[in-house]
């Protein structure tokens, strides 16, 4: 409107010189913008309208008032104390643990895998290379769901029944309701062990630092890597051993219907884990691969000529440099294993999206609350990793001299 | 006619497209009743697949008692049983489906609740199913009674009654249990026969339904516990009490078709009867029809296209089905049952 | 002197066969050990496949006891009596060929489109951009011509796979380049929203933009208005691959020399100009891998359309593995095999296209 108004030309104020108020960049910048602003509120407003009035005339419920009432439904795997006496908002908070719980694991075993798929990839050795390629050709042209459902439907659900488990060694048993290892159980004087740990890990730090301080100033390599593993393992090892082994575990037995006792890892979990850690690194195998291949080949040939082994020029020489290449894409990853776990909905773990999005908002038909909120904490997983692996890979990004 | 009617459609689609791409929102609040009429068509919400209540076959011709529900319905409305679209729904998603008008009625063997009713903006027309709640265990296994079932694992459909009223029971009996939560009816069946869990609890229909997609039907038993109450029925969106009435007075015209004894085969027979009840249901004295905003015919047509409750419950669940449940509770309450209908006078 | 050196033969285990077998698989006793860690996984997993798949596996029968004997493999007479429900789902049967043509429709138009030695591209996009979407929504929907209408609830299978991924891609093209300008804008609120809108999107998962689609999207609309549901998880799925479409294109923006802007402002370009004739040609051409892999990221996805009802190829096969005339140990497996091959192919298939195109450029980049 303010445009057609100025097409008679150039206000008063306006100098001459200058070209027409239309023809002005910044002009219309701002008008683009205003429309911009003027389009999205309306179409806010219009869908706010829209909802308000369709909850408002059909009378259904609205706001977060079912946060605080009682939910009536269990959930098969809580991290948190939770029953069927429980809010809706524990259930939140079970959920949202047991994704965090999916997500972490995941991480740990597709990045583990990941690194080895990578480096197996430009393996000297043709026969590896060529099966790491197949892996990922395989894995990462297949949907995930259908991976999923592979895991626990077609393997998974073959396993035996509880009666006729597969008995694994160290007392864990394997059937088609889960996988049930033994669950360690202090006894008196345990702590005496904990405190060996944790002053082991402390000492090796020292021992670390020390090192690190003689290496720059002197040049002498110390074996850091021997001490501290027998700091952190023989010491509470002796202590434990001292002690009279105050450690007791509970193996699982099979009573009525199932196995109890112990720590029951449910096939849902073990498939979801699988599956999600399988496919995912696939994709961190290439990011793996394309960052070590960016490396200048100048730089492995340095190390050779300055002596170090293969190992030594992996390890000090390659990976530090690759790393900055890595970190990137590989955070976008673990963003995607997080993102991803919510398919557990497909095949019965309680996650996040299927005890919140799923049993919660079924229960109070409270769809848009639900919804955003569930949109809500997969924004603040995201941004928190995302912040998080901004700090590692300023971190440890080399500086340029 | 036929042709017109798809263009339109067709243009609908297009147009509602376009609405949304341009963000243009618009067209005025339509009465249910009168919406359908124009479209000619009843959208009527179903399950995605549950044998003997709504289930597809491999060409998408859908059978079971509340697919015969929407026929029923759009018989009296439109005065032809095929004009409807079957809209499946997931558990998750059939009440949104019903708020926002996708369809105008909702028969997918849903519990009426007073939650339901209150917070979700439904209102249920009447019960077409009086159900409970049934727990189902391998023969193998022994169990005799819901009692025995401490410390096993239930397999359950999430966002149901059914999965409360589990909680409940077990709470109450003080027993131990571990759920085992799916999305879909077929993923549950997966699991439960994989042997995944112990016992399969869904509504007692469901599970002898269900029981007979299994491998071996003979192998699983329900127990005799019935551990709550599910009335099934269909449900329309609150505010609309015409279409509330219409919905409802369908329901009860199959009713008291059956109770006068008007089937699929005698009912052009009836038109000719003396007895005022069966002239009064078939249109033939009053202006019932007209009073709910129908043609005279339209009980005459729906059980002409469809048949009465009785016809609609063998064929689909009853002894005339591979489920064969007894009918039971849902007899006529002439029959010791619980399905009574109010008069059409 | 040096003749003679040259004349002597390397020694028989540099070259050759056995040289190459030292070099490659056996140059250091840790190699050794690989490689026969890998002989033996190559072998248990053939071996597996091989009796599974084929020697194993039922070819005749009309149910699933004659799937059912012990050892047996993959089911395939259960993948021979679903076929066509895998292709089309409950798409009626009399009405399949006009899937069939707008398959055939496709192909006339991606084949030329693909293979960049063959000209008349222009005439060729428009075809693929104008014409088949036209011919594709009225044959398969139908209403017109005679043709009766198909309602999408009937649809399903590749059908519906193919449905999703390629119109999710197609309508977040638009989407995606104004998101791309927008995010590299001088204009903050235009920014602003571009970034904010790309990084929520990015930030959740698909299922729940889904599960907005089936329960929240219903109740945005005005009273009266409704949209179909895989209508509803269309639009839904172009939103999301637009925030990742949009960052591929904001890569190739990046990519073209400041000189390319520059040039365009000194011939007096207006800004729709400089991008349309100048910017986003050179652009989207070096994006084109992305953009193909956006694609088989999404064509893979497309199978959580499955967790909201709507039956994909996933989705019809899982749906197949509880027909009880069916049922075997080795139905669901066989099931899935079917679909993962399907999968397979075709985003196997893209991948390899889109390191050919990668090949490609970097070759002319070279000149």
């Amino acid at each position: 409107m303010t445009a057609t108004t100025n097409r008679q030309g150039p206000g008063p104020l306006v100098p001459p010189a200058k070209p027409s108020l239309l023809y002005r960049p910044e002009f219309r910048q701002a008008v683009y913008q205003i429309l911009l602003v003027v389009g999205l509120v309306a179409g806010f407003w219009a869908i706010a309208h829209n909802v308000s009035e369709n909850l408002a005339r059909q009378n259904i419920a609205s706001g977060f008032g079912f946060w605080n009432r009682t939910s009536g439904f269990d959930i098969s795997q809580s991290l948190i104390t939770y029953n069927n006496q429980s809010t809706y908002g524990q259930a939140f908070w079970a959920g949202l643990f047991n994704t965090l719980l999916v997500a972490a694991l995941g991480v740990v075993f597709a990045t583990l895998l990941g690194f080895i798929i990578g480096i197996g990839r430009l393996s000297s050795n043709w026969l590896i290379a060529r099966l790491c390629g197949a892996y990922v050709e395989t894995l990462r042209n297949l949907p995930l769901l259908l991976q999923l459902f592979f895991w626990y439907f077609a393997v998974l659900k073959n396993l035996p029944g509880p009666r006729q488990s597969i008995v694994l060694p160290a007392g864990a048993t394997l059937n088609v309701r889960g996988l049930y290892i033994p669950a360690p159980v202090p006894e008196q004087g345990f702590n005496a062990v904990l405190i060996a740990f944790a002053m082991g890990i402390v000492a090796s730090i020292g021992v670390y630092m020390w090192a690190r301080r003689r290496q720059l100033a002197t040049g002498e390599r110390f074996p850091v890597l021997w001490t501290t593993l027998a700091l952190i393992l023989l010491l509470p090892g002796a202590v434990y051993i001292a002690l009279g082994q105050p450690l007791g575990w509970e193996y699982p037995v099979l009573r009525g219907f199932n196995f109890q006792g112990g720590i029951p890892i449910q096939p849902e979990l073990m498939a979801l884990v699988v599956g999600l850690s399988t496919y995912t690194a696939s994709f961190i195998a290439e990011i793996v691969r394309a960052g070590i291949a960016g490396v200048p080949r100048g730089q492995r040939e340095a190390a050779n000529a300055l002596g170090l082994s293969s190992g030594l020029t992996m390890r000090l020489v390659v990976i530090p440099q690759a790393l900055r290449i890595i970190i990137p894409p590989l955070t976008s990853q673990y963003l995607n294993l997080a993102k991803n776990s919510s398919l557990a909905v497909a095949i019965g773990y309680p996650d996040f999206v299927s005890v919140f999005t799923g049993t919660v908002l079924n229960q109070t038909g409270q769809a848009v609350e639900v919804i955003l909120l569930t949109m809500l904490v997969f924004l603040t997983i995201s941004l928190i990793t995302s912040a998080f692996m901004n700090w590692f890979n300023k971190h440890i990004a080399l500086v340029e001299r | 006619m036929e042709k017109g009617n798809f263009m339109k459609r067709a243009t609908k689609l297009f147009a509602t497209a376009a609405a949304v791409a341009l963000g243009t929102a618009g067209m005025a609040s339509a009465q249910t009743l009168d919406k359908v009429k124009k479209q000619g068509t009843l959208s009527c919400g179903v399950n995605v697949g549950l044998a003997g209540f709504s289930a597809p076959d491999d060409k998408g011709n859908w059978t079971g008692l509340d697919v015969d529900y929407c026929r029923a319905i759009a018989a009296a409305v439109l005065g032809d049983a095929t004009k409807v679209r079957f809209v499946p729904t997931t558990a998750k998603e059939r009440f949104t489906a019903l708020q926002s008008g996708e369809i105008d009625v909702l028969n997918r063997n849903t519990t009426w609740t007073l939650g339901r009713d209150s917070s979700l903006g439904l209102s249920f027309v009447g019960t077409n199913y009086y159900d409970g709640q049934g727990l189902m265990v391998k023969k193998s296994l022994g169990v005799k009674s819901a009692t025995e079932l401490g410390g096993a694992t239930v397999c359950v459909q999430t966002g149901t009654t059914t999965e409360l009223n589990l909680a409940d029971y077990f709470r109450l009996n003080k027993l131990e249990y571990k759920p085992v939560v799916f999305e879909k009816a077929d993923e549950i069946l997966q699991a439960y026969q994989a042997g995944r869990c112990d016992v399969y609890t869904t509504d007692a229909s469901g599970l002898y339904a269900q029981r007979l997609q299994m491998q071996q039907p003979d192998e699983h038993i329900v127990l005799p516990e019935i551990i709550s109450k599910e009335p099934l029925g269909p449900s329309v969106r609150q505010g609309d009490s015409q279409w509330f009435t219409i919905v409802r007075w369908v329901h009860f015209a199959l009713l008291n078709a059956e109770e006068a004894g008007i089937t699929k085969a005698n009912v052009d027979q009836m038109t000719n009867s003396t007895n005022p009840d069966i002239r009064r249901i078939l249109g033939k004295e009053g202006e019932f029809g007209k009073g709910i905003g129908l043609s005279a015919d339209w009980a005459y047509q729906a059980i002409k296209q469809v048949g009465n409750y009785g016809e609609i419950f063998e064929k689909n669940v009853g002894s005339g089905s591979r489920i064969n449940i007894a009918r039971g509770q849902n007899s006529l309450w002439t029959k010791g049952g619980l399905q009574y209908a109010p008069p059409i006078r | 002197m040096t003749s003679t050196t040259a004349d002597l033969r390397p020694p028989r285990s540099e070259v050759g066969v056995v040289g190459w077998l030292r070099k490659n698989l056996f140059s250091s006793p840790m190699n050794a050990i690989l490689t026969v860690i890998g002989i033996w996984i190559i072998w248990t997993v053939v071996n597996a496949v091989a009796h599974w798949a084929f020697a194993n596996a039922t070819w005749d029968g009309t149910s699933g006891k004659d799937c059912t004997w012990p050892g047996a493999g993959a089911c395939w007479p259960f993948i021979k009596a679903k076929f066509s429900q895998f292709m089309y789902g409950r798409y009626p049967e009399p009405q399949r060929w006009r899937v069939d043509l707008t398959y055939v429709l496709a192909i006339i138009g991606l084949v030329p489109l693909m293979i960049p030695r063959i000209p008349g591209k222009l005439f060729n996009t428009i075809y693929m951009l104008v014409f088949f979407p036209i011919a594709a929504f009225l044959l398969l929907v139908g209403g017109y011509f005679g043709l009766p209408y198909v309602p999408t609830e009937l649809w399903g299978g590749l059908l519906v796979t193919l449905v999703v991924a390629s119109v999710g891609i197609a309508g977040a093209f638009p989407l995606g380049i104004l998101l791309a300008l927008g995010r590299r804008s001088r204009m903050p609120i235009v920014r602003w929203v571009s970034v904010g809108f790309i990084e929520i999107v990015r930030g959740v998962p698909l299922i729940t933009v889904l599960f907005m689609a089936s329960v929240m999207l219903p109740l945005f609309l005005p009273e009266g208005m409704t949209i179909d549901k895989l209508m509803r998880a269309l639009i839904m799925v172009a939103l999301f691959s637009a925030a990742y479409l949009a960052e591929v294109i904001r890569g190739g923006l990046q990519a073209i020399p400041r000189g390319q802007f520059e040039a365009a402002d000194a011939l007096g370009l207006t800004y729709a100009q400089k991008m349309g004739l100048i910017v986003l040609p050179q652009a989207l051409k070096l994006v084109i891998p992305g953009i193909v892999n956006t694609f088989i990221g999404l064509f893979k996805d497309t199978s959580l359309v499955l967790i909201i009802g709507i039956f994909d190829l996933l989705g019809i096969v899982q749906l197949n593995q509880t027909d009880a005339n069916w049922f075997s140990p080795s139905t669901g497996m066989t099931g899935y095999v079917f679909a993962g091959l399907v999968f397979w192919i075709f985003c196997f298939g893209m991948s390899r296209y889109s390191l050919f195109i990668e090949r490609r450029l970097a070759e002319s980049d070279k000149r």
